[in-house]
């Protein structure tokens, strides 16, 4: 009587944890299948939603037949009263471990490979096309410099020991290179459909440019000028956010991020004064 | 000498400190270790609790919490720096004081000599050495949070300038200083224990005990402890190099032009890339140093519990020597869009996911065990097959983070939160639970409380898997993580207030290892009586009696004929063959 009493809990025992798995895989699926990702808005950003979206597919599969697989396998065998299967032969060890090494290396080498780093290299390993708008970008605790070159097409030099209340990029004014920039604080203005090279820097801690509906991101390192660029599908405002912990006001480093119709894009650049401290 | 592992008996201290705080036993120092640890993971987990309570209702009043810090809280809102020292150190705290701690030197001391027949470490007084090294690296880093300025708030991967510049954030002051000396003192504690571990291992094994007889859990400490005497050193020098910078006006990580406060630093020539460059080359072997011992708990936990072997023992013991080595190459995969040579990031890419195969074939291996078995679901067996899940579910996600394309998004997202939480967080946790309550009779000779238990094991995981999981799609969302709130970004406003849930779900998650420690406490006290062999398992450290004596096995030490896994051999007498039993009694079968 005992002794059924005991198989009983454990038969229950087994379903309850494999209806737990199962239902974590149900969640799994239901979480995978709502839109997360912020609205496209970049070129590139097509591509870098392509891999993740393989991914969830390929590795959300993955996920959801290991739990149930799991679940299976606990609610199958708390049932037994006897072990049916013991020891595998050295061989057939070898072999089974072949499924979970081909499948990781056709989802996760073959994924990064086929998908991701071609998506890599065009974006990282070339440059800037010649047609690219430039933009230099100074993060500072808590704030985005925008610094744009000017009718001259080229960005003045700096000097960090030039930096002032007035000139907070330190502008050196007597390079010539320098008396048609047009500084902006924490709006960037962009045109959509051309390339924006964005020469990012840093004046003080590290940061993070990050443009979520763009999928930019690139950590700002202070002493360093790091090149990236990316294509603006969409005109609209949108946000730019710091990712790289950079002080008590992280949370709030918010710039802006306007892509408007060229022609406009470049009534507003011509509008704009040239700096002068 | 004459190869008699029993030249290291010696008779057992009699006075009260010689015997348990300046013991040399590794079994004293064991617990030592795991209670140091328990302790450091209830201030890290109550620092959890109140990072979850700011994230979850940012804009509430908590006018009681104002009385308890009266600096950090006043008026009963949550300060900006005070959020970054608690994220900062709760990191700190849960990564290398309790689960270094716990996991490794803990279960790691205690169980090593019982499971290959020594009568105690190599170097006992090496052993007690480390123990009291660490004792002044947790005072250290629980006394930051007393100094001014704080503890420290550049995280817990300390990146300068922020960890290096005084006038950064306020806990950059003598916090952070504390801060490089705990974590030297914790490496010097962590090195002489690898040492020994490595040592004892490779020297220490009893007649009969080969390499291949090993119980898993001991590969996995030989595997941690060579990572960790390889990867510990360069954030050992990276941290004094730090310290330089801060004190001595040198400039490895700090560039020229740094302009801080109204003026610009005489720094020039650094650069903040070496620190992290030196700092992953710790930090992502050292994920593997608490994975893999977590992993080796899981599969030793298994075959007590299914009545049968593990399967694919060699394959696993190859795998983990395979992260291994994978492990020591792939730590820029922290760093793709830090500013690092795009073509170098391709190379971290391509070896990271190189490693998802060996843990494939480790986490097959893991739930092909439970094939055929007559599965027993005591409380020790929950956790480790809920390690088993979350093994997976971990694993997968770092398949979206070493990818460097996907990466691009997701970097520095509650993606990478949720992500590691269930490797280094629930892993490793569950494999500490599981293991408590798999060898408290062994080291107090009491059962815990098998109803507490398994309630505390569903709170736990099902909380955890609310929260975690939860945070892996605010990751895709762009939630950027170390954020003190949410509300200053409009894009966030569609998924900020899942926050309110996942905290509530993290306050389960806290409130479930309260049920543990009354357990813990109560049956220390009041458990049933354990037998010798509670769970008749095979591994060696059963045959000692309970709890084992001073020099472990009484007169002569074990002599080992077999593996560490033979549960019903057909033919045996009880369904399990411990590794003493002669071949001459039950057979071998591999």
């Amino acid at each position: 009587m005992h002794e059924g009493n005991e198989r009983r809990k454990r038969i229950l025992e087994g379903f309850f944890f494999a209806f737990v798995l199962i239902t974590i895989a149900v969640v799994g699926i239901g979480l995978g299948v709502r839109r997360w990702l912020p609205p496209l808005a970049s070129e590139h950003g097509a591509g870098i939603d392509r891999m993740i979206h393989y991914l969830l597919i390929t590795v959300g599969a993955l996920f959801i037949l290991g739990h149930v697989v799991l679940g299976y396998f606990i609610w199958r065998f708390s049932r037994q009263e006897r072990i049916t299967y013991r020891l595998a032969s050295a061989r057939a060890e070898k072999l089974w471990s072949l499924i979970p090494g081909i499948v990781m290396a056709l989802v996760a080498e073959g994924g990064v490979l086929v998908i991701g780093l071609p998506i890599w290299q065009k974006y990282y390993l070339h440059p800037a096309p010649p047609d690219a708008v430039l933009v230099e970008v100074t993060a500072e605790q808590f704030a985005w410099n925008i610094r744009y070159p000017g009718a001259d097409g080229r960005l003045g030099r700096t000097d960090p020991q030039l930096i002032s209340y007035e000139n907070p990029l330190g502008i050196d004014v007597r390079d010539p290179a320098s008396r048609d920039d047009i500084v902006q604080l924490g709006v960037m203005y962009v045109p959509v459909g051309r390339p924006i090279h964005v020469r990012l820097r840093s004046k003080d801690t590290l940061h993070s440019f990050f443009l979520p509906h763009f999928r930019v991101k690139q950590d700002a390192v202070p002493g360093m000028t790091i090149d990236i660029w990316f294509t603006p599908t969409q005109t609209g405002e949108f946000e730019i956010a710091c990712a790289e912990l950079c002080g008590f006001g992280h949370f709030q480093m918010r710039g802006v991020l306007r892509v408007l119709p060229l022609e406009e894009f470049e009534r507003w650049l011509t509008a704009q004064p040239a700096f002068s401290p | 000498m004459a190869g008699k592992p029993s030249v290291h008996t010696h008779a057992e201290p009699t006075s009260f400190w010689r015997r348990y705080i300046f013991s040399t036993d590794h079994k004293v120092i064991g617990i030592q270790y795991y209670l140091t640890a328990m302790g450091m993971a209830l201030v890290g987990g109550a620092l959890a609790m109140l990072i979850r309570l700011q994230l979850g209702w940012p804009d509430e009043k908590w006018p009681l919490l104002a009385k308890i810090f009266p600096r950090g809280m006043s008026g009963g809102v949550m300060n900006p720096d005070f959020y970054l020292a608690l994220i900062t150190m709760h990191g700190t705290l849960m990564i290398f004081f309790f689960v270094s701690l716990g996991l490794v030197s803990g279960f790691g001391n205690y169980l090593l000599p019982l499971q290959i027949g020594a009568r105690d470490m190599a170097f006992p007084f090496l052993n007690m050495l480390s123990y009291w090294t660490v004792v002044p690296a947790c005072v250290i880093m629980l006394a930051s949070f007393f100094v001014e300025g704080g503890a420290a708030a550049s995280g817990w991967t300390a990146y300068p300038p922020l960890s290096a510049v005084e006038q950064a954030v306020p806990g950059s002051g003598l916090g952070q200083t504390l801060w490089i000396l705990g974590m030297a003192l914790f490496i010097a504690s962590f090195t002489m224990g690898g040492l020994n571990f490595v040592t004892t291992i490779l020297n220490e094994r009893t007649r009969g005990m080969s390499m291949m007889r090993l119980p898993l859990f001991i590969w996995t400490l030989l595997i941690a402890s060579i990572l960790g005497l390889l990867a510990f050193p360069p954030l050992t020098a990276a941290a004094i190099l730090l310290l330089f910078d801060r004190h001595g006006g040198t400039s490895f990580f700090l560039p020229s032009g740094l302009y801080f406060g109204e003026r610009v630093l005489p720094h020039s020539g650094g650069s903040p890339l070496l620190w992290q460059h030196l700092f992953w080359f710790l930090g992502h072997p050292e994920v593997y140093v608490l994975i893999l011992p977590a992993l080796g708990i899981a599969l030793d936990l298994l075959p007590p519990f299914t009545r049968k072997p593990i399967f694919g023992y060699r394959l696993t013991v190859y795998s983990l020597f395979a992260i291994g080595v994978l492990s020591m190459i792939v730590w820029g995969h922290h760093m793709f869009v830090s500013g690092m040579n795009p073509y170098v990031g391709e190379f971290f890419a391509i070896g990271t996911l190189a490693i998802t195969i060996p843990s494939a074939i480790i986490g097959f291996n893991l739930i092909a065990s439970l094939w055929g078995a007559r599965l027993q679901l005591r409380t020790p067996a929950l956790f480790a097959l809920g390690s088993i899940a979350f093994f997976g579910t971990g694993g997968l996600g770092g398949v979206f983070l070493g990818n460097a394309t996907s990466d691009i998004q997701l970097h520095d997202t509650y993606f990478v939160v949720g992500h590691f939480h269930f490797m280094i967080g629930g892993v490793t946790l569950l494999a500490i639970l599981g293991g408590t309550y798999y060898w408290f009779p062994k080291m107090f000779g009491r059962m815990m409380n098998e109803r507490l238990g398994k309630i505390h094991f569903w709170l736990t995981f099902i909380a955890f898997y609310a929260v975690f999981l939860t945070q892996h799609f605010l990751g895709f969302g762009g939630m950027p993580r170390r954020y003190y709130a949410f509300s200053k970004f409009e894009f966030l406003a569609p998924i900020r207030d899942m926050n309110a849930f996942i905290s509530v779900a993290a306050f389960v998650l806290g409130a479930a290892q309260l049920l543990f420690l009354f357990n813990f406490f109560w049956s220390l006290f009041r458990g049933a009586r354990a037998e010798q062999n509670p769970w008749r398992a095979a591994t060696l450290e059963w045959v000692a009696p309970t709890p084992p004596p001073h020099g472990n096995w009484g007169e002569t030490v074990p002599e080992v004929h077999r593996w560490p896994y033979d549960y019903s051999v057909p033919g045996a007498p009880e369904d399990f063959t411990p590794q003493t039993v002669p071949p001459t009694v039950v057979e071998v079968t591999r």
